[in-house]
């Protein structure tokens, strides 16, 4: 009995200490605290520019959360949290204040057996709503073509089905993965895949394809040449506050966009 | 005496706490239950029972929630799965009731129950660096298909095909087949002709666990399939469950998009539910007879 007194007192005793302690009364209050949600795509690069910033700038809590670019929009409208990523273009019914914070290439890959090097938007359109089967058709070997794309909702989905698809529609007979990484993982390893993922993660394991006889990499995007490219936009509602006003600022410093371009992807002023 | 009104008072105590947990796990059922089919039955109601379930086209960004071709791909995985897993399964329940010495039962079950207590995801990682690709090269396709899935799900239904038609092969009396020998049949005899049909009914319910297991399973099948939207029209076509479906989009999908999902999600639970039914019902069919 006195065992069960002393474990159901500690017990007490811990979950007092935790309330106490919970940071909703302590020290949120002296923190200045900015809540991000979006685009998946851009969530990486956003947890680096938010490290760098604390460090910087130790008063601040920066908050990054994933959701998807629609989510993300939603959550600003609602002011749930201040400032929304999208890696897409916002609808015209989504009237919010927009911030550029760079752009980002959408290369099509192949695996580096595969000896072709280049291939047309018309051909890529076809390939994906699957007019094109074989990869006889495009001058290679009697092989059927695995293409990969990602899932429905994905904002890199939505930025290839408006810049390369115009309109068509991706096949039902084509496979899907749900992050650049595994459409990248799925190119590695089949021969015969095509794929496309952001520009910032292309490395020596998948081949980027010309398009339309422009190489894709950051000159090209940054003369305009090469256009399956989207904007990384940071979403706000109304006027930014001094808090946010500051980390905005950041982020388009030359340190924040040296940060961004580490990563592959393309300032927003070039 | 206080001592023992104490006593008593613990007694109940004890009993009174373990009552409350076990409920709980039954609460937590009924929980999942009630959010399940509120978010996903709206969706029911605007779009239409039958263009959800025998819609063909799934585009749930514009507006299409058709998931027929998901549930006929989720039912083609589970059979392809019982068809590698069944007769595996069968064989080593039957070695190690009727055949296995001691020792090598206190060996290959708990060896059994380890298989048991791999993380899907591992499976899934094994069969994207072994499996797709032997498929891709041997036979061709992209190797993220059916046949892929169908294996590794294979594997994974073995422990629950094992361990119970094991007990219900162990649940035959012994003068079954002490009589069997008796009439001077062969152990192989005593086996097909009684042992087997004696524990028929057991047998069937470890298939049909392993279905509903093979039919819940997301992970791997998400790393394997391959997740076209297409009914496949042969074995080495990809193709996406109803599992894979709601874990692949959930991450970005808001509004109508979301609660297809949900609905997606009723439609799998009225499965499972149907799979489990039956099962209990051949095991109880057995214990009343």
């Amino acid at each position: 009995m006195r065992n069960w007194v002393l474990s159901l007192s500690l017990c007490a005793i811990i979950l007092l200490c935790a309330c106490n302690y919970s940071p909703s009364t302590g020290f949120k209050h002296q923190k200045k605290s900015i809540t991000l949600a979006g685009s998946t795509s851009i969530m990486p690069f956003a947890e680096k520019l938010a490290e760098h910033f604390m460090v910087e700038h130790p008063d601040f809590i920066i908050d990054v959360q994933g959701g998807g670019s629609t989510a993300g929009i939603q959550a600003v409208m609602n002011n749930t949290v201040q400032i929304g990523m999208s890696s897409r273009a916002l609808k015209e019914n989504e009237r919010l204040n927009t911030v550029i914070i760079c752009y980002d290439g959408i290369s099509i890959v192949v695996n580096p057996k595969n000896p072709i090097h280049a291939l047309s938007i018309k051909q890529i359109r076809d390939i994906f709503n699957r007019r094109i089967k074989n990869w006889k058709e495009s001058d290679w070997i009697d092989r059927a073509i695995d293409a990969v794309t990602r899932e429905e909702g994905s904002g890199t989905r939505g930025s290839f089905e408006e810049l390369v698809m115009r309109g068509e529609e991706i096949n039902d007979g084509i496979m899907v993965q749900d992050s650049n990484g595994s459409v990248k993982e799925v190119v590695a390893t089949d021969p015969y895949a095509i794929g496309y993922i952001s520009l910032g993660i292309v490395d020596n394991r998948v081949k980027a394809l010309t398009v339309d006889n422009i190489i894709p990499s950051i000159e090209t995007i940054k003369s305009g040449e090469y256009k399956i490219v989207r904007p990384f936009i940071f979403v706000l509602n109304g006027e930014p506050d001094n808090d946010l006003r500051t980390f905005i600022l950041f982020v388009l410093s030359k340190e924040g966009q040296s940060i961004l371009k580490k990563e592959g992807l393309i300032g927003a002023y070039d | 005496m206080p001592m023992t009104d104490k006593a008593l008072f613990k007694e109940k105590f004890i009993k009174g706490i373990l009552v409350s947990f076990a409920l709980s796990s039954l609460f937590f059922l009924f929980l999942i239950f009630i959010f399940i089919f509120i978010e996903g039955l709206p969706l029911f109601h605007k779009i239409g029972l039958k263009n959800i379930i025998f819609g063909f086209k799934w585009a749930p960004t514009k507006g299409s929630f058709g998931i027929f071709p998901m549930i006929v791909s989720s039912f083609f995985v589970t059979f392809g799965a019982l068809i590698v897993g069944a007769p595996l399964g069968l064989s080593c329940a039957i070695y190690l009731s009727e055949y296995s010495g001691k020792k090598m039962k206190m060996f290959l079950k708990p060896a059994l129950e380890l298989l048991a207590g791999i993380p899907s995801v591992v499976y899934g990682f094994l069969g994207v660096i072994y499996i797709v690709p032997i498929v891709r090269d041997c036979l061709g396709g992209p190797g993220f298909s059916l046949l892929s899935a169908s294996i590794i799900l294979g594997i994974m239904i073995l422990p629950t095909i094992i361990s119970i038609s094991f007990d219900a092969l162990m649940g035959v009396p012994k003068t079954y087949r002490e009589g069997s020998y008796a009439m001077g049949a062969t152990k192989w005899q005593t086996i097909f002709r009684i042992v087997i049909p004696s524990a028929s009914s057991g047998i069937l319910a470890s298939f049909i666990l392993g279905m509903g297991r093979a039919i819940g399973e997301t992970m791997a099948v998400i790393m394997i399939a391959g997740n076209a939207l297409k009914i496949p029209t042969s074995i080495l076509d990809p193709l996406r469950t109803l599992t894979g479906n709601i874990a692949l989009e959930l991450a970005y999908a808001t509004g109508d998009h979301r609660l297809g999902l949900f609905s997606t999600g009723v439609v799998l639970l009225v499965i499972i539910m149907i799979l489990n039914y039956i099962a209990n019902f051949s095991i109880k069919r057995k214990i009343i007879k």
